[in-house]
């Protein structure tokens, strides 16, 4: 596990949410933690480069803005590999985990309209001769917000 | 939360979000880069992200993190199948636990999946992930049918993408 220094814990325990959206958002970061706001951009690179960091930006909320659906399927354990390499080859997957079940792979389809999210599934279907089974969301009751560490 | 938010939102929103899918640039003026891009000014980027988020279709703006290797590797996806009429109050009990991340409603699919609720758990340790599903459980979730998915191989993980194609912008719009 990744260890991370006390200030690098000030800064993602502060701004997953509530990013300043301003002209100088690094400064006003920097300012609120009495550190320059050069050490605010060279942490955030630091982070990205080690794999912590996905990015700065919005998380949107699931079917404002286009379609989605999470999407399962069952994969023989010798084909899941290149089943799983095709999927993560479609931009509008973007996510996609093996699980602890006879659906053992998991993701998400993320499209402009529900035809263009069917299509997909409809072309995944077509080249690799399995069924996928879609799970689209009809219901938040909790939203990702960020997480303490 | 009810997903049914009214939106509106127009190509320009959808050409903004499309810029910053990858990450605000890590900047002095990132906004600014963001207008540049976009043909925008830097207010007019401010003011368009503000109102995604004021409006709910950006939860939340900030710093995207992955898990895995801040040391959350023991990831569930617990779900149950429980009777449509009692969904919104096994949802309230599930969500009452800080140590939940998500919870949705999510469509059946018999007769190979009879789940619709689901919740996700994000731990450093499986042991702990499994007693705090029985926490969930003894709170009130137990009389429903239920299984564990954690999550073995990560394959991919990131932001929604929105395309910037002109084909796809006709459609959107």
């Amino acid at each position: 596990m990744t260890l991370l220094t006390p200030i690098e814990k000030t800064l993602i325990n502060g701004w997953q949410n509530g990013f300043p959206l301003t002209s100088n958002p690094y400064a006003q970061i920097a300012d609120e933690m009495n550190v320059s706001e050069q050490t605010v951009l060279d942490i955030l690179v630091s982070l990205k480069q080690r794999g912590i960091l996905t990015r700065v930006g919005a998380v949107v909320r699931p079917n404002t803005i286009g379609a989605s659906s999470l999407v399962a399927m069952a994969i023989e354990p010798d084909r899941l590999e290149e089943v799983a390499d095709y999927i993560c080859s479609i931009p509008q997957v973007n996510h996609n985990y093996e699980r602890e079940n006879k659906l053992n792979l998991w993701f998400v389809v993320t499209a402009s309209s529900k035809s263009e999210v069917d299509e997909i599934l409809h072309k995944i279907e077509n080249h690799t001769g399995l069924k996928t089974i879609k799970l689209p969301l009809e219901k938040a009751f909790h939203i990702d917000l960020g997480f303490n560490i | 939360m009810n997903m049914h938010i009214k939106v509106t939102t127009d190509d320009k929103d959808r050409a903004l979000l499309a810029a910053i899918q990858d990450g605000l640039p890590l900047c002095e003026r990132p906004f600014a880069e963001i207008g540049k891009v976009t043909n925008m000014s830097e207010e007019q980027v401010i003011a368009r992200i503000e109102h995604m988020r004021q409006q709910g279709i950006i939860s939340r703006f900030g710093l995207v993190l992955q898990h895995r290797p801040l040391g959350y590797r023991a990831n569930a996806m617990v779900v149950w199948n429980v009777p449509d009429q009692e969904v919104d109050e096994a949802a309230k009990i599930i969500t009452a636990h800080d140590f939940v991340t998500l919870c949705y409603c999510r469509a059946r699919r018999a007769p190979v999946w009879q789940f619709n609720l689901y919740c996700m758990i994000h731990g450093q340790q499986r042991s702990i992930v499994e007693q705090q599903i029985e926490t969930i459980k003894s709170a009130g979730l137990a009389p429903y049918p239920s299984k564990t998915l954690f999550s073995l191989r990560r394959f991919k993980q990131t932001g929604a993408r929105f395309s910037t194609t002109p084909e796809n912008e006709r459609r959107l719009g």
